[in-house]
């Protein structure tokens, strides 16, 4: 039976062993970063996401993955409050960012947007000069002082391995650069204030393999740093960045645990089917 | 069957809706371009300094006459018509050419124009001493040049002349400009500072102080000052007035009479039958910049339209400064903050209408909501002291202003509109997500996103309201503005004074005029001039737009 699986994963190009470059890891070792009790959304009178309960732990990557419309990138997207932006939009249960109501009234979304920042899927850099796309968080913030920035400025394209790509055009539109180019820039935006949790949804899903590759090796190294938590219609890619993988399939939460057991031996059938290919 | 068969080939090919587009552009094209062509040839040609014929002209049983002048039509009349003006054309010929001359010498003949019939033309020539003069009053003067006199008496004639007029005509034109500074200049603002000291008293007196007090006393005195230096300026102007009056030339006009012609009332002169090509080309531009620089004569019939020109781009200007800020506030609120809805969708299409309401509906409005209500508003609360004589009460470039900005904010509104709803989710999300409020996202990335958008809404508003007339008409333009919006007494730009523009002067110079054939040529110039200013206006704002395209290029979505 194990070995059959492994065979399988083999097949799918899923090498776990090879694949984790980290210890192993293990839930209950974790402080966590992110909390989701009971949750449930709605979309008008059609329910998106049905009971989830789940820890998300702090520093480490943590990947959603399941079929297109199974209320992933929903779920993400209530971590940093983008669904407000949806008038249709209900939820009932509790969303905890270090143990505080994401959702409590007296929450400043901006602050929460601050903490908790957000890639998209497609490279979105505003049509700015590089340098303005990264000093965008701060100038918000009221920074404006020009030594303060340009270290900034620096240290987040450095963060997002972008730095020595750009360092001589610094002042050139964003709009000239690369795809994979631009969406390492988004992410030194996002980097650039400091917030504590990043969300990717789907970043690389937009990017040819080598900008792929380039962005999952940012994702490992962010997590000194940050918690990350990413969507993902890519298997072999949950299974090469993320400590921990959620299976959401049709708005409920399937099964949530360390990336190397969930895909070598899930407990749950349809995570099995899901990953072995048999739907999705 | 082949051929059908052929047939159904070239129009399953797409061909004929080829050809059909392309035929669609040309004709549009060529309307454009034929309807150019025709005002800037007629307009401009009215410019060229013609040669000046001197036609013997015999109308049968009469005695022959020399007529001097300028051909300035030629076309052919059919006999009837002739017939009953009592010419007889011989058997068998069923159409007369003949010919309209620019006379000129209204003030002695009567009429600058005359039809003449070209059978009855004996001889044409076109002697070098023919002189044209151009007068600040009764239009051109054609003739020879006899003399050169000062207080009367000769001082140049024969050859001599034409040298001592021209250089004694230059001291002239400068004494007029130096009295037209004064009097407009020193003599307005002494006028100005007048006015203001009786708007004073007349404070005074509404707030009840006692006459024959401190303040009273003051004002007094100033005006005092101000008589003072008024009588100053009014010796010097007597004296320039002396120097202008000292010369006079002689002229013998075609019917051999000689006539005396005050130096002060000439603009210029020339001999354009002794001119070379370059020479008229010299004094063609001479011609085109005076009609572009000066002001109008003569119940606009001749001179230039300057002020119109000012008052048309200044009015268009201030109508861009306010409808832009106006219609884009509107659009955000629409497309941003308000609630999608019936009712936001009521709104949407009554502003859509509004940009099909006549124009002249929107000058009604103008005249009696801005010029009556808000003007007399203004007038009661900040302006008591020149009642009953109005300020904003009256007709003015604010209102007219005003009034095209509502006319050409529908456009407005809609291109913003258009634009914001073209800006990609991704990009509003992205602002968002860096913790920015929807309002920082607006100003920071939205609305400089959107201004291509809005200058195109802009480049229509000003196309639309540089060509409007109508309104106008009841909202503060007029045949002849005694002054311009902008002097050089503060608040420097006057907003409450009446204006001149092109669109209405063209309509003024070609229907209102006394003089129809003097005024034609001037209507074709004026048109082609407010179609170059719009076209001028539009490119300016399209430059603009193509730049903030470059610098705001979004994500291809």
């Amino acid at each position: 039976m194990e070995a059959a699986k492994e065979q399988r994963n083999v097949a799918r190009g899923i090498d776990i062993e090879s694949m984790q470059r980290g210890p192993r890891v293990n839930l209950a070792d974790e402080t966590t970063c992110l909390e989701v009790k009971d949750f449930n959304l709605y979309y008008g009178s059609k329910q998106a996401l049905h009971g989830i309960n789940m820890k998300i732990p702090q520093n480490r990557v943590t990947a959603f993955i399941g079929p297109s419309g199974c209320g992933k990138s929903t779920l993400l997207r209530c971590f940093n409050r983008m669904n407000d932006l949806i008038d249709t939009v209900k939820m009932d249960g509790d969303l905890l960012l270090d143990g505080n109501e994401i959702n409590a009234p007296s929450v400043n979304v901006a602050d929460l947007r601050r903490q908790v920042g957000m890639v998209f899927q497609k490279p979105n850099p505003f049509p700015k000069s590089i340098y303005e796309n990264v000093a965008y968080g701060l100038r918000l913030q009221g920074v404006n002082d020009r030594a303060t920035l340009d270290n900034v400025v620096e240290k987040s394209l450095k963060g997002a391995a972008l730095w020595d790509e750009v360092k001589d055009r610094l002042h050139e539109s964003a709009m000239g650069m690369s795809g994979g180019q631009q969406q390492r820039l988004v992410i030194a935006r996002a980097i650039a204030i400091e917030p504590e949790v990043l969300l990717l949804d789907e970043p690389a899903s937009a990017l040819d393999p080598l900008s792929t590759l380039k962005i999952e090796e940012l994702i490992y190294e962010l997590k000194e740093k940050y918690t990350i938590v990413i969507v993902t219609h890519n298997m072999q890619q949950a299974a090469r960045v993320s400590d921990y993988t959620a299976f959401m399939y049709m708005g409920e939460l399937i099964e949530f645990g360390a990336t190397d057991e969930l895909f070598t031996n899930p407990a749950k059938k349809q995570t099995e089917d899901y990953i072995t290919g048999r739907y999705g | 069957m082949t051929k059908s068969t052929s047939i159904k080939t070239w129009f399953d090919s797409g061909k004929p809706w080829v050809w059909l587009n392309a035929g669609a552009v040309s004709i549009s094209l060529v309307m454009v371009v034929g309807l150019l062509l025709l005002i800037a040839v007629r307009g401009l040609s009215h410019f060229w300094p013609a040669d000046i014929k001197q036609i013997s002209y015999q109308e049968p049983g009469q005695e022959s006459i020399t007529l001097i002048g300028e051909k300035v039509d030629h076309e052919s009349v059919p006999a009837a018509r002739l017939a009953i003006s009592g010419v007889e054309l011989p058997e068998g010929q069923d159409f007369a050419q003949r010919t309209l001359l620019k006379v000129g010498n209204r003030d002695y003949f009567g009429l600058d124009f005359r039809w003449i019939n070209d059978p009855w033309i004996q001889d044409v020539t076109y002697p070098e001493g023919l002189l044209a003069v151009e007068r600040r009053e009764w239009g051109n003067f054609y003739g020879y040049l006899v003399n050169v006199k000062q207080q009367g008496e000769v001082v140049a004639d024969g050859d001599n002349a034409w040298d001592a007029f021209q250089q004694r005509l230059e001291r002239s034109n400068d004494l007029v400009s130096q009295i037209k500074s004064i009097e407009k200049g020193e003599i307005g603002k002494i006028n100005h500072g007048i006015e203001e000291l009786r708007l004073r008293e007349r404070r005074l007196k509404l707030d009840n102080v006692a006459e024959g007090t401190l303040p009273y006393r003051e004002i007094e005195e100033q005006e005092a000052v101000f008589e003072q230096r008024y009588a100053k300026l009014r010796e010097q102007l007597d004296t320039l007035y002396g120097d202008l009056n000292r010369d006079q030339i002689t002229i013998r006009m075609s019917n051999d009479k000689e006539v005396e012609i005050p130096l002060a009332k000439v603009v210029q002169a020339y001999k354009p039958n002794g001119m070379g090509i370059t020479e008229k080309f010299g004094q063609y531009f001479h011609h085109v910049w005076e009609f572009v620089s000066g002001d109008p004569r003569e119940a606009n019939t001749e001179g230039g339209i300057f002020p119109a020109i000012f008052g048309t781009v200044m009015m268009v200007i201030i109508m861009a400064i306010m409808v832009t800020p106006f219609g884009v506030v509107a659009a955000v609120y629409l497309k941003e903050y308000a609630k999608q809805g019936p009712v936001i969708r009521l709104i949407r299409i009554a502003v859509n209408n509004l940009a099909g309401v006549p124009s002249i509906v929107y000058g009604v409005f103008g005249l009696g909501f801005f010029v009556y209500f808000v003007g007399g508003s203004i007038d009661e609360l900040l302006f008591q002291a020149k009642l009953p004589s109005p300020t904003f009460g009256s007709p003015g470039l604010l209102w007219a202003s005003l009034t095209l900005a509502i006319l050409t904010v529908p456009v407005v509104i809609v291109a913003t509109e258009e634009g914001l709803s073209r800006i990609p989710r991704a990009i509003r999300e992205g602002s968002l997500a860096l913790g920015a409020t929807k309002a920082e996202t607006l100003w920071r990335t939205v609305l400089p996103m959107a201004a291509p958008a809005m200058m195109t809404g802009l480049i229509l508003a000003v196309a639309r309201a540089a060509g409007e007339v109508a309104p106008l008409m009841m909202v503060g333009v007029v045949k002849l503005a005694p002054a311009l919006p902008v002097d050089n007494i503060a608040p420097y730009l006057h907003l409450d004074r009446q204006f001149m523009h092109l669109g209405f002067h063209i309509y003024d110079v070609g229907f209102q005029s006394p003089n129809v054939e003097a005024a034609r040529p001037l209507v074709y110039a004026t048109a082609f001039l407010l179609v170059l200013i719009i076209i001028v206006l539009n490119m300016a704002a399209i430059g603009i737009r193509n730049r903030l395209r470059e610098t705001y290029k979004a994500t291809e979505s």
